[in-house]
């Protein structure tokens, strides 16, 4: 049966031109938002150039970031089902040092060219004057920020190479009990490297960093957490997008309705989860009706951004409850394909809407230069997925959990 | 309550009992279940059982437990007894939905396992017959309900011959009971039946 799969992933011709389509009409707009708004001496051009970079890049590094999450999550729970289609993550997790040097050149420049309409705790005179900015000044500083962004970014891409440098020696040859064993075990322990740093990042620093301090006087304990499950829900729906991708080139041939079925159980439980999360934060801040908390949400339920507040709780939390609950739906590829979608889709505007939501606070800009900037990405995305898909063989043929995932049944 | 003629195999592997299934199924056999010591992966699917609408029942009960507690709730708080509770409005949506969600869970919950009680036929008192008490330690207990037609030696040495270790016929009570195993003489009378 090995003998007769597909293990190498040619680039179809087709992938290939939409991708670089796709990476031209973002730069089209990069580069047309670089000069009118970008270089622009109004404040708030500038600030929706910036932001508008600063988002996308953020959610799909943390998006690509999230597959090798999932990667190491499985493996510390010694699960076997992901092994047919495991490197699909591992090839999107690859996108993590260049979506993550996309981020840090941004981030540096906000910080380092002092683009305090962004991030105000940057201006030195408005924190001296202000005992809460005070306060905060240890965490909050340009210093601090550039070191953890450095070493978040840096040791997500070491880790993560790490974690796809020990699973090629699953492709080299069959592996006894005893070698096994300690492949199994190496794993775990490149695995919780992995997710203790992810845990100190992406499940609590980072998003405070990155995102919340633009309102710099506002927090909320529950934000990484949310950042944390909107990037986890895209990224298994990016995962899903990949996999049946595949299944329809005719590659994957040991992936089936059975993985699918658990993927799109994880699509399905983290949006509740994300739910969850969103409602937690709101209901709480709602309830105490505290100025300096309500200030977050005030101009997101009953200003310009009410829209996109609500349709996002519509296709990040109705749509994936209503549509995904049934077993059958998550066996549909089509279903998933549609779902998968519409729920990366939905966390970009989540995305959207924390970052802009914060900066332009009086108008919604979401136009030209958001879609072109995600063309930019998406594009991006593609093309490397696919080049570091067609790097290895598709199936780590001789993983010692391999049989599990072939007779895997939900 | 009606006693019905069974042909019981026993078997002592699941390798061995998922071909004599199959067998036993292909040569028009009614199997009226298997019992087994434990979960066994696809033996639902290989006894030709249809899907269970459990969870159909739990997402019923679960969007009863919703509109209850939204429609108690409001009626309360809007109609019956309105409280200025902090200056929020009477209809205080986002302080429900905690309320809204553990009735959800609680109707969904309460309410499958009570089905899935009644479905399975357990409640307290309420006795079935055993065809084997090994069936609770290692032994898979295939039972084939018998029809007029049925030979049963026949079939007993078709199951032999597909590997069943042990096999008799019992003449027993088919649906539950409420009694005691111990003054209920209908449970011990079998093997004496399947003897004569």
């Amino acid at each position: 049966m090995m003998a007769s799969i597909k293990l190498q992933f040619e680039i179809p011709a087709k992938m290939k031109t939409w991708s670089l389509a796709l990476i031209g009409v973002g730069l089209v707009a990069l580069l047309t938002g670089l000069f009118t708004k970008g270089f622009s001496s109004d404040e708030h051009e500038q600030v929706q150039f910036w932001g508008t970079l600063m988002y996308n890049t953020i959610f799909w590094t943390l998006v690509c970031n999230a597959a090798m999450f999932f990667i190491c999550v499985t493996t510390l729970a010694m699960g076997g089902w992901q092994q047919s289609f495991r490197r699909i993550p591992e090839a999107i997790s690859a996108m993590v040092p260049i979506f993550g040097s996309i981020t840090f050149i941004v981030l540096v420049y906000v910080v380092v060219s002092d683009k305090h309409h962004i991030y105000h705790w940057l201006d030195h005179d408005a924190v001296a004057a202000d005992p809460i900015l005070k306060g905060k000044a240890g965490f909050l500083n340009a210093k601090f920020f550039l070191i953890w962004t450095t070493l978040a970014i840096g040791l997500w891409s070491l880790l993560g190479w790490r974690m796809r440098q020990i699973s090629r020696e699953a492709d080299e040859a069959p592996m006894d009990a005893e070698k096994g064993a300690s492949f199994i075990w190496r794993n775990t322990v490149r695995a919780s490297l992995f997710l203790a740093w992810f845990g100190l990042t992406v499940g609590s620093t980072i998003p405070w960093l990155w995102m919340m301090s633009i309102d710099a006087h506002w927090y909320s304990t529950m934000y990484s957490w949310y950042t944390f499950a909107s990037s986890f829900v895209s990224g298994m729906s990016l995962i899903a997008l990949w996999v049946i991708y595949m299944k329809n080139k005719g590659y994957l041939e040991l992936t089936g309705q059975e993985h699918l079925h658990d993927i799109g159980k994880f699509m399905f439980a983290f949006s509740i989860f994300w739910t969850y999360l969103w409602f937690s934060q709101y209901m709480l801040i709602w309830y105490a009706n505290i100025p300096e908390e309500t200030v977050y949400f005030k101009h997101r339920v009953q200003g310009p951004y009410k829209g996109i507040f609500f349709l996002n709780l519509i296709i990040n939390f109705v749509c994936p409850i209503l549509i995904l609950m049934k077993r059958s739906a998550k066996r549909n590829y089509t279903l998933v394909t549609f779902m998968a979608v519409l729920i990366i889709f939905g966390h970009w505007i989540d995305f959207y809407q924390m970052v802009m939501g914060s900066l332009s606070k009086e108008h919604v800009s979401l136009g030209w230069l958001d879609f072109g900037i995600l063309s930019l990405f998406v594009g991006l995305m593609i093309y490397f997925t696919g080049r570091s898909l067609a790097s290895k063989p598709l199936v780590p043929k001789y993983h010692p959990f391999m049989k599990e995932s072939i007779i895997h049944q939900v | 309550m009606a006693k019905k003629k069974f042909v019981v195999g026993c078997f002592n592997d699941e390798a061995v009992l998922f071909p004599a299934v199959k067998k036993v199924r292909t040569s028009g056999y009614k199997i009226q279940d298997v019992y087994t010591p434990f979960p066994v992966h696809g033996l639902d699917h290989a006894l030709g059982m249809r899907e269970t609408s459990l969870h159909t029942a739990g997402f019923i009960y679960g969007i009863t437990g919703t509109t209850t507690a939204l429609s108690c709730i409001s009626w309360i708080f809007t109609k019956d007894w309105p409280l200025n509770i902090g200056g929020k409005p009477n209809f205080a949506l986002p302080a429900w939905i905690p309320i809204t969600f553990e009735l959800t869970v609680l109707f969904a919950a309460v309410g499958m396992v009570l089905t899935f009680c009644y479905l399975c036929q357990l409640a307290p008192f309420v006795k079935k017959h055993h065809f084997h008490a090994r069936a609770t330690d290692d032994l898979f207990v295939m039972v084939i309900e018998c029809t007029d037609k049925t030979n049963t030696e026949e079939l007993t040495a078709f199951l032999s011959a597909n590997g069943a270790v042990e096999t008799d016929v019992q003449f027993v009570e088919e649906g539950w009971w409420i009694g005691r195993y111990d003054k209920d003489e209908m449970p011990f009378e079998n093997k004496q039946i399947a003897a004569a």
